[in-house]
């Protein structure tokens, strides 16, 4: 039986030696953090033209964050590449006749590339923090306020579960085309529609995106958002269940199909 | 050693591979030749646990693949050269592989060695060619120097030179005692390189003997004698010939093939008949003819006749007699010793040419 930890190293050079593993996660920071900087300096600037309600629950962390919604996009590609590439090259053929273990090829797999994407995802959570803080002027916020670093943090965190669910989503779909046609609607468009529409909000709040986002909200209900039936960690937490039960169907797919 | 016992894979309503008992010996190549579709890649695939039976089993070494120690290290495999991502280099994919099972890195630059792919290690694969392709997974089967190994085509796309190397290379496993077991479509490299054959049509075992045993089965010599066309010429022969012993089997330019009686005695009993003789040549049928012969009836995809052929008006021989059965194709015979024309040929349309191996001895040749 490969070892877990020889599967896990040779995972990681796989990761290492293709360059959309480089232009996803860059992407995915350069976004989130010159997006949210842009909104951050916008609203600095025009934050007497907000809405009163808007004014009331401004959020300094959650209008940072605001690169997210694109930025996780690029998080979504990169949890699509690194499984379903393997499917478009053939190359899960060679890997399981050498890791016949199904089991430890794919987890193995999905350790190395979402601590990967933790790692990028907290670094860029961070950086888009203080960039933005920089920015917001008067109205910043700062790292040691109450529940700042839970969302500054909770935003890492954010961004490394949605390429997992991505990963799990491409394992049990066995192609990165499919996978992309499916995710990038839904976490661009369909998510962010439905949840502004009256009755289907009440239904996409429990999305994994929508679920997951409120933990980069310091002030409740931010920016005049709709009041959501749960806290920060609980929507996370929702997003976690969401992650794994990507990852059990992926699993299921896996072990069950012929590659 | 590979066991495989009732193996059966069904994909929705298509049986790929139908019941197929073999063994597959240490110490020598064991070639694996079947038609398209017959379910050459199949059968490999189960044996590297990627593809699940529907029933039966196969075992390396007694093992089901996905219960093996450390496979990599007992089993190497190319079954797909493509099979890579092609925006890493060769080396680094072999590297991925290697850490795997533990192989040091020095291995990684040794085979790349090995495959003569050391100048593009730095490339990536997806620039490289068919062959060079080729080579990476050959490598790739090499790297933890397994006692067993599955080469699914590994002469596709090669270079006359690169298959010599492959011949010798599998060769030189066997010789090491290893379990080398290949695919091919060609009967002629088989030939060459092989020591045992399992063959196979539309998933079922139609053959599985050493290369000598079924060199000596299926190569039967027989003679081709050529009468003038006169049927009452043509009967009197062949009366004779089968009283005596032979086999007479009509051939679809006219001539006829004897078998079980050798060249004097087929010229004395035409001498008896008063029958006079064209021609008298001994001939042997290739390898490549008696596995065609053998699975002809599991060609899957076979190519039909030419609609041009029809403008071509066919020159007759000569007038055959209505009854020679000669104007529809032949039936499959028992005893293998007729050729079948190639696909897409009508039967009876002349032969184009002698075939490459036949000796030609009478004044037929050119
Ligand atoms: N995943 C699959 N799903 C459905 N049918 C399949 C699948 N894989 C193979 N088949 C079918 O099984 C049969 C055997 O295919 P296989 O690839 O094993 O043949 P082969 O002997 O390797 O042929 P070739 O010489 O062309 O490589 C074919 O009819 C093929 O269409
Ligand atoms: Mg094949």
């Amino acid at each position: 039986m490969a070892s877990v930890p020889a599967v896990l190293n040779s995972e990681w050079t796989k990761i290492r030696t293709v360059s959309s593993t480089t232009w996803t996660l860059i992407s995915a920071f350069v976004v989130t953090v010159a997006m949210g900087a842009a909104l951050s300096a916008l609203l600095n600037s025009q934050f007497d033209d907000l809405p009163t309600a808007e004014r009331a629950t401004f959020d300094a962390t959650y209008v940072g964050f605001s690169g997210m919604t694109l930025g996780q996009l690029a998080m979504v590609v990169f949890g699509v590449l690194v499984v379903g590439t393997e499917y478009s090259s053939g190359m899960i053929r060679t890997s399981l006749a050498a890791v016949p273990q199904r089991g430890s090829f794919l987890f193995s797999k999905i350790a190395v590339a979402g601590a990967l994407a933790l790692v990028v995802g907290l670094a860029t959570s961070f950086v888009t923090f203080f960039v933005s803080q920089a920015l917001l002027g008067d109205h910043r916020t700062d790292i040691g306020a109450e529940n700042v670093l839970r969302a500054v943090f909770g935003g890492g965190v954010y961004m490394g579960l949605i390429a997992i669910f991505s990963m799990g989503v491409a394992t049990m779909l066995r192609s990165s085309m499919l996978s992309l046609g499916i995710l990038m609607p839904f976490f661009f468009l369909v998510s962010q529609i439905l949840s502004a529409v009256p009755g289907a909000k009440t239904v996409a709040r429990y999305f994994p995106d929508q679920a997951g986002s409120k933990i980069m909200q310091v002030v409740p209900d931010a920016m005049n958002s709709d009041p959501a039936p749960y806290g920060p960690w609980a929507g996370l937490g929702i997003m976690a269940l969401w992650v794994i039960a990507a990852l059990a169907g992926g699993y299921l797919v896996l072990r069950k199909r012929d590659a | 050693m590979i066991e495989a016992v009732g193996l059966t894979k069904r994909y929705g309503a298509k049986t790929a591979v139908d019941n197929l008992s073999f063994q597959v010996r240490p110490g020598a190549v064991t070639g694996f030749l079947g038609p398209n579709g017959s379910g050459k890649s199949t059968t490999m695939r189960m044996i590297v646990g990627l593809d699940r039976p529907t029933a039966g089993r196969v075992t390396v070494g007694g093992h089901p693949f996905r219960s093996l120690p450390n496979a990599p290290r007992q089993v190497g495999a190319l079954l797909d050269a493509k099979a890579v991502h092609g925006g890493r280099s060769a080396r680094n994919h072999l590297l991925s592989l290697a850490q795997l099972a533990g192989i040091p890195t020095a291995r990684v630059d040794e085979v790349l060695g090995v495959v003569g792919l050391q100048d593009v290690a730095k490339r990536r694969s997806s620039g490289f060619s068919l062959g060079m392709g080729q080579r990476l997974g050959i490598a790739a089967a090499l790297l933890g120097d397994p006692r067993v190994l599955l080469f699914d085509e590994p002469v596709n796309g090669l270079d006359p030179e690169g298959i010599h190397w492959v011949r010798n290379l599998m060769k030189q496993l066997a010789s090491e005692g290893r379990t080398v077991f290949v695919s091919s479509h060609l009967m002629s490299e088989m030939a060459l390189t092989a020591d045992h054959l399992i063959v196979i049509g539309r998933g079922q075992l139609l053959s599985d003997m050493s290369v000598k045993d079924f060199i000596s089965a299926n190569s039967a010599d027989f003679a081709r004698v050529r009468v003038p066309p006169e049927p009452e010429q043509r009967e009197k022969l062949t009366a004779a010939l089968t009283e005596a012993g032979g086999r007479v089997m009509p051939e679809p330019d006219g001539a006829l093939r004897v078998t079980g009686l050798p060249l004097p005695r087929i010229s004395d009993l035409a001498h008896g008949a008063g029958v006079r003789l064209w021609q008298l040549s001994p001939h042997q049928a290739s390898l490549e003819e008696a596995y065609m012969r053998m699975t002809q009836g599991a060609v899957d995809y076979r190519s039909t006749a030419d609609a041009k052929e029809g403008l071509v008006p066919p020159p007759p021989p000569y007038e055959l007699p209505p009854d020679s059965g000669l104007a529809q194709p032949p039936e499959l015979p028992q005893r293998g010793w007729y050729a079948p024309p190639p696909p897409g040929r009508s039967p009876a349309a002349p032969a184009p040419s002698p075939h490459p191996t036949e000796r030609e001895t009478s004044e037929e040749s050119r």
